[in-house]
């Protein structure tokens, strides 16, 4: 119980709850399992990127440029979908466009590790050249009427259940791509080498670099995996909105980076937990979607969340403040 | 005698010009427990640095284990050899559990892909059942004691066949119960088999275990002798080439008014019914093991924290002092215990820092800093306290931690307090940078300023102070003339054994 206390993430899950409770009071839409199946479709754009920007924080780093990076993808698959649609399938799809973006990624790591240029700044300067790039390229042009096939692949359901008004709903194939990423990234962060690695070296990368870690590499996976990540997410993107627009995601870096660090990340490195950034990302979710479902208006969703923020990551701090004191004085008598 | 387990001979290092070792000559038995003393820069780290193969010796030294030379040694090689090196900083990861700490290194060294938590807790376990100590395995490094931390260090290099543990001023941050429950660890080491090296810059609890102890000064061996043979005095002159002799402190007292009082001061959780009273021209010793009260009294006195009840009285008129301008005000000042985090500005030039705390006085008509005056403040200062600097210019951190120590100290002499109040002054330093601190600090209380000096090393406190307080879990258990009493006495009460 004293450890429940001592986490963060008891803290965000107490919020999300009683935020439920609030939404549902005013609108009872809100619980409902329609509602729920719609908001885990519409998140798990975010969510994607969350995964790979969770990595970057555990090692100790940042990623200012992965919404450029997925613009990139986004737009370039879009152009061979429109040119050579007939002739592809997904596979090849997310492939391009995962492909793109861990090579995207690895340039940032490349820069990072070999010119010691803090991530932030090296991610903030290729954040511009590759969306500055794209919009030379692109001309700012939006790109639609994609081929049936992509239309339909974003519209399968894993089951479908019918609406009192006979619409149909379920669980969508993209929430499911987003369940599995997740799966896979908590195995990788818990039980492999490689996972422990990238905590280890947010620790502390002097000591990584003593114990024989390979920090290199580690840098690579990690800014590649964000690209990843990028690339998918930007796949998804596509099949939520079926358009491809040069300006829709970048500048949306902060909700990504306040959603993972409300799940527990630390901005120092180290930290961090997979359960801990899906409470981050549900919270975020949950509440532009409740905000819609009570009728606030839009302009408020930006002064709600940061108020969130603050409240949930200030409360945690304060206790563990307080419970680190308390350990420090009985330690000493 | 039997081969050495490892032995330098002839060994030197020169970097760019400059001779960091000066043919060598090392030597550590198997299974022994051996000292390496010497001061700041005398070339212990270089010497720590080749034994664990991460610099190259220059060509035509010899490196032998256990008889054999060995070429081209490298610290993989160090490794194979059974060679493991405790650095001072410890080089953990505070995020990661007691348990991923110990077997982490061993996994990533054996490419292993996955992690069994499991198989982690069995590596952890065994290496602790090797030294009979046991930790909480799931707690996070970061969050235990220094000297927790210290033993996962020690842990995290078992995991392997080891055959000799190198420990980079292993006693540096401990308490003295804490250093005694590491050298029963080292002595179970020894008695395994493993060789000990400690490394350390201080004379300190370390010799008590060890079998012999090496000298270096300069670059150069200066000799090996059995540990019994050896006593502080004789080690100092021995690592600083002179004799230093203290003289015991008698203060000159200016009037028998106290310039400061505390009557029944107390603060929840830090101290409690805290009373004595302070002289100008004395020096008032508080020592205490770390959470006995010490540092928390200082910071209350400072106005950084607040106390709940009870009087403080400067000059015999009662004063609340509710922040740190009412201390500066009312002529107290405070060197605080970690320099490098609340006493210096580390990338700013010495200049900068030594003026800091005075800076409003400096001021031309505009508002605007006078240059002039600023530069003459300095130098003053900087002749003052004898600081050597390459210039006021250089950054604070390019400096020795002696320099590093005056600089602070001058920082607060420039505001020209009544009461000085300085915490743990010598930490880290080395002897004669020490000595030369201690000689400032009588210095000024002969210039009439009232000293509380705060430490936790006893001879420090007893050698340089009339009278000492001795804290312990936040209270004052006794007084001491230190005329009239050993520094075991004191150390009695300090650890709570009287």
């Amino acid at each position: 119980m004293k450890k429940l206390l001592y986490r963060h993430e008891t803290y965000v899950l107490l919020v999300i709850i009683v935020l439920a409770i609030v939404i549902t009071a005013i609108n009872p839409s809100f619980f409902t399992v329609e509602n729920l199946f719609d908001l885990l479709k519409s998140t798990s754009l975010m969510g994607t990127f969350a995964i790979g920007m969770l990595f970057v924080l555990i090692s100790g780093g940042i990623d200012m440029s992965f919404t450029a990076v997925a613009t990139v993808t986004g737009y370039t698959i879009a152009v061979l979908l429109l040119k050579h649609g007939d002739s592809m399938n997904m596979a090849l799809v997310f492939l391009v466009a995962g492909g793109l973006g861990i090579l995207l990624g690895m340039l940032n790591a490349v820069f990072i590790y070999f010119f010691k240029i803090p991530s932030i700044i090296t991610t903030i300067a290729t954040q511009n050249i590759f969306y500055g790039l794209l919009t030379v390229v692109s001309e700012g042009k939006w790109l639609y009427g994609f081929p049936e096939w992509f239309d339909e692949f974003s519209s399968i359901r894993v089951f479908t259940l019918y609406s009192e008004t006979g619409a149909p709903y379920g669980l969508s194939i993209i929430t499911v791509i987003w369940f599995v990423l997740l799966v896979i990234s908590w195995f990788i962060l818990k039980h492999t080498v490689l996972g422990r690695s990238i905590y280890a070296m947010g620790g502390n990368i002097g000591s990584a670099q003593r114990a024989g870690f390979n920090i290199f590499g580690l840098t690579l996976f990690v800014y590649g995996y964000m690209g990843l990540m990028a690339g998918i997410g930007s796949v998804i993107q596509a099949l939520l909105v079926q358009t491809v627009a040069p300006n829709s995601l970048v500048g949306k870096e902060m909700d990504v980076i306040a959603a993972v660090v409300l799940g527990g990340a630390s901005l120092m490195g180290g930290t961090g937990s997979i359960p801990g950034m899906i409470l981050g990302v549900s919270l975020i979710a949950i509440l532009s979607n409740g905000l819609t479902l009570m009728r606030v208006p839009s302009q408020w969703y930006e002064v709600v969340i940061g108020l969130v923020i603050i409240i949930s990551v200030g409360v945690s701090a304060y206790r563990r403040k307080k419970i680190t004191r308390k350990r420090v004085i009985t330690e000493s008598n | 005698m039997t081969v050495p387990f490892l032995s330098l001979k002839r060994v030197s290092k020169q970097y760019a010009g400059v001779t960091a070792l000066d043919s060598v000559d090392f030597e550590l038995q198997k299974g022994e427990i051996h000292c390496l003393v010497g001061e700041n820069g005398s070339g212990k780290s270089t010497m720590i640095k080749i034994i664990s193969g991460t610099i190259d010796p220059d060509p035509g030294s010899i490196i032998e284990i256990q008889g054999e030379p060995v070429q081209n040694y490298k610290a993989i090689n160090a490794i194979d050899k059974g060679i493991q090196v405790i650095y001072q900083d410890l080089s953990l990861f505070p995020n990661l559990t007691v348990a991923e700490n110990i077997a982490l290194c061993e996994l990533v060294g054996d490419h292993k892909r996955y992690v069994q938590w499991e198989n982690m807790k069995k590596i952890a376990e065994k290496a602790m059942a090797r030294i009979n100590v046991s930790l909480p395995l799931d707690a996070l490094v970061g969050e235990i004691s220094i000297a927790d931390q210290q033993l996962v260090a020690i842990l995290r290099s078992l995991t392997r066949d080891v055959n000799l543990i190198v420990m980079d001023e292993p006693t540096a941050s401990l308490t003295k119960h804490e250093v005694d429950s590491l050298l029963a660890v080292v002595k179970d080491m020894k008695a395994k088999g493993i060789t000990t090296m400690f490394v350390s810059h201080k004379l300190n609890e370390v010799l008590q275990i060890a079998d012999r102890v090496s000298v270096i000064r300069d670059g150069k061996m200066i000799g090996v002798y059995p540990a019994h043979e050896l006593n502080d005095k004789k080690l100092t002159f021995l690592m600083t080439g002179k004799k230093v002799e203290y003289r015991n402190f008698t203060p000159e007292l200016k009037s028998n008014v106290p310039i400061l009082e505390c009557r029944d001061l107390s603060r929840a959780g830090d101290y409690k019914d805290i009373s004595f009273d302070l002289r100008p021209g004395e020096i008032l010793g508080i020592t205490g093991l770390l959470g006995s009260g010490r540092t928390e009294l200082a910071l209350s006195l400072f106005g950084i924290t607040k106390p709940d009840k009870g009087e403080i009285l400067i000059n015999e008129k009662n004063v609340k002092i509710r922040s740190v301008q009412d201390a500066l005000k009312f002529g107290i000042a405070y060197v605080p215990e970690d320099r490098h985090v609340q006493g210096l500005i580390n990338v700013q030039p010495v200049g900068d820092n030594i003026i800091i705390t005075t800076i409003d006085s400096l001021v031309n008509k505009f508002r605007l800093i006078d240059k002039k005056k600023k530069r003459e403040r300095i130098q003053q200062l900087v002749e003052n306290l004898a600081i050597k600097i390459p210039g006021v210019d250089s950054p604070v951190q390019t400096l020795s931690g002696g320099n590093q120590q005056r600089v602070v100290l001058a920082k607060w002499i420039a505001t020209n307090p009544r009461i000085l109040i300085l915490d743990g002054p010598t930490i880290g330093i080395d002897i004669a940078a020490k000595f030369s601190i201690h000689e400032i600090i009588r210095e000024l209380a002969k210039q009439g300023i009232a000293i509380i000096l705060i430490s936790e090393e006893i001879p420090e406190v007893f050698n340089n102070c009339n009278r000492v307080l001795v804290m312990r879990k936040g209270i004052i258990v006794r007084e001491f003339d230190t005329a009239k009493v050993t520094m075991d006495e004191i150390q009695d009460y300090v650890n709570g054994t009287f």
